[in-house]
């Protein structure tokens, strides 16, 4: 009968072994560092870019981290041991190119190499969480990063509803909301952050409840004042993704030109009874809303939802799809919407994609507005409260 | 003939219809020739000058035409022409 230290003799005889420094080498060349510890010894820290699959779920949970048979993959546990025999079992699996590290981070952290600390998450938030801790993408130290983020959501109508609670739901730390409006009954058959009870309470408090209710992890900033010139510098500053639920063209200039002058990207939606448009402006990375639109429309003809009505999930669909680009910049992963607009038609049951451009010379996020910010002044823009129709050409 | 995709806010002035098919070498022909046959559209993509309102984008194959040839831009048969002005409600 063979002892356990015979099988682990016969394994690593069987498995290549790479020292930390190796480790580290390859790393830096592109390999794959697999932790294969459990949660709480990930908890109290792992090696930069490591993927965390513990080694029960090595087997059936490998692929999802490393589909390439052939690509480099080291392993690691606490002292090794763990490690050669994954390595082991993925060689069974058909890896090719597998290590494992001898001495494990253990060994790493004695030669004071760089490991990093998660946040942790409490039990209660490791149950809230739990589907997305099991995504590679979110993980906890993607959850993390959520709790800690800053979102701003302006406007808590149509748009600002459902992406207000999806948002809170993914645990998103703080949330602003900026309204002054009151509840109404025509607004419930779409704006579902509010209820029938609240129907005459401010829209900011309405907000406050529903998402205290859904998640205490969030905390909410109520900003219960209109958006204007002389508030939107103070109100955006310190936020890191602002979602743009306006209804007015006014506030959408407004807050566009002082999110490009801050940094800040913004996730654009707007809706017209059963269509929606939606793109992400990431400033002088992308095009900006004057890129896209240098001037507004005259009311007559750019009417909004208390005018022309709008089917109440279209909002709902639009507001989803800002509060999931949100979540990818947050957690900066896949392809966020810049330079890109998505249109949706409710009827049709169709999305399609159109081009946008960065316009050199907008006045908002063009090359001399940009230089003028450099130099520390405020580029001139003009503040649109009327129709101010420009033309392109004259058609012949 | 190209094809025109008219937008729910416009569809009013082309009679309710989703996309129009026209003929035209340029989008400024294309154009024309829609409000040649719609002339209800002129009040809302023209401004009083004659040119295209800056708050209409118009897009040949997904491209902002603002970034191609403008009106100038060449258009083959069977191009999508898209029309979209912005839209307000949030």
């Amino acid at each position: 009968m063979k002892s356990s230290s015979d099988l682990l003799r016969q394994v690593r005889a069987a498995v290549a072994e790479v020292s930390p420094q190796e480790a580290d080498a390859l790393r830096a060349g592109g390999a794959v560092l697999v932790d294969v510890r459990e949660q709480v010894e990930w908890d109290a820290g792992y090696i930069p870019g490591a993927v965390h699959v513990p080694r029960s779920y090595l087997e059936q949970n490998i692929e999802s981290h490393v589909p390439d048979r052939a690509a480099s993959v080291v392993l690691y546990c606490a002292s090794g041991v763990r490690s050669a025999y994954g390595a082991a079992t993925l060689a069974q699996l058909g890896y090719t190119n597998v290590s494992s590290m001898a001495g494990g981070i253990d060994a790493w952290r004695r030669l004071g190499l760089a490991v990093v600390t998660p946040t942790a998450l409490s039990a209660a938030q490791q149950q809230r969480y739990s589907r997305h801790l099991l995504i590679p993408e979110v993980g906890t130290a993607g959850q993390a990063r959520l709790l800690e983020s800053r979102v701003l959501i302006v406007g808590a109508g149509g748009l600002g509803s459902p992406a207000a609670l999806y948002l809170a739901a993914a645990g998103v730390g703080t949330l602003g909301i900026v309204d002054f409006d009151i509840v109404e009954a025509s607004n419930l058959q779409r704006q579902v952050l509010h209820t029938t009870g609240r129907i005459g309470e401010k829209k900011v408090e309405s907000a406050r409840q529903t998402i205290g209710a859904l998640n205490p992890d969030v905390k909410v900033v109520a900003h219960d004042e209109m958006l204007v010139a002389d508030n939107v510098e103070r109100i955006i500053d310190g936020y890191e993704v602002i979602l743009d639920g306006t209804d007015t063209f006014e506030t959408r200039y407004l807050l566009n030109d002082a999110s490009v002058a801050a940094g800040i990207p913004v996730v654009h939606a707007s809706v017209f009874r059963f269509e929606g448009q939606l793109t992400t402006f990431l400033p002088y990375d992308g095009p900006c809303y004057r890129c896209l639109y240098p001037t507004p429309p005259p009311p007559e003809l750019a009417p909004g939802c208390s005018v022309a009505g709008v089917l109440g999930v279209v909002p709902g669909i639009m507001g989803l799809l800002q509060a999931n680009e949100v979540l990818k910049l947050v957690l900066g992963i896949g392809e966020p919407l810049i330079g890109r607009l998505l249109l949706f038609d409710a009827l049709e049951g169709s999305f399609s994609e159109l081009r946008l451009e960065r316009d050199p010379a907008c006045p908002a996020c063009g090359d001399a507005a940009r230089a003028a910010r450099e130099r520390g002044e405020t580029p001139n823009l003009p503040i649109y409260s009327t129709a101010a129709p420009f033309t392109m050409e004259r058609i012949s | 003939m190209s094809r025109v995709l008219i937008p729910q806010v416009l569809r009013p002035d082309v009679g309710g219809v989703k996309a129009v098919d026209v003929d035209g070498t340029t989008i400024g022909e294309v154009v024309a020739s829609l409000l040649e046959r719609h002339p209800a559209l002129g009040g809302r993509l023209l401004s009083p000058d004659g040119g295209l309102h800056r708050f209409v984008n118009v897009y040949l194959n997904g491209a902002d035409v603002r970034y191609l040839g403008g009106l100038e831009t060449h258009v083959d048969e069977r191009d999508e022409v898209r029309l979209l002005p912005a839209i307000a409600g949030g």
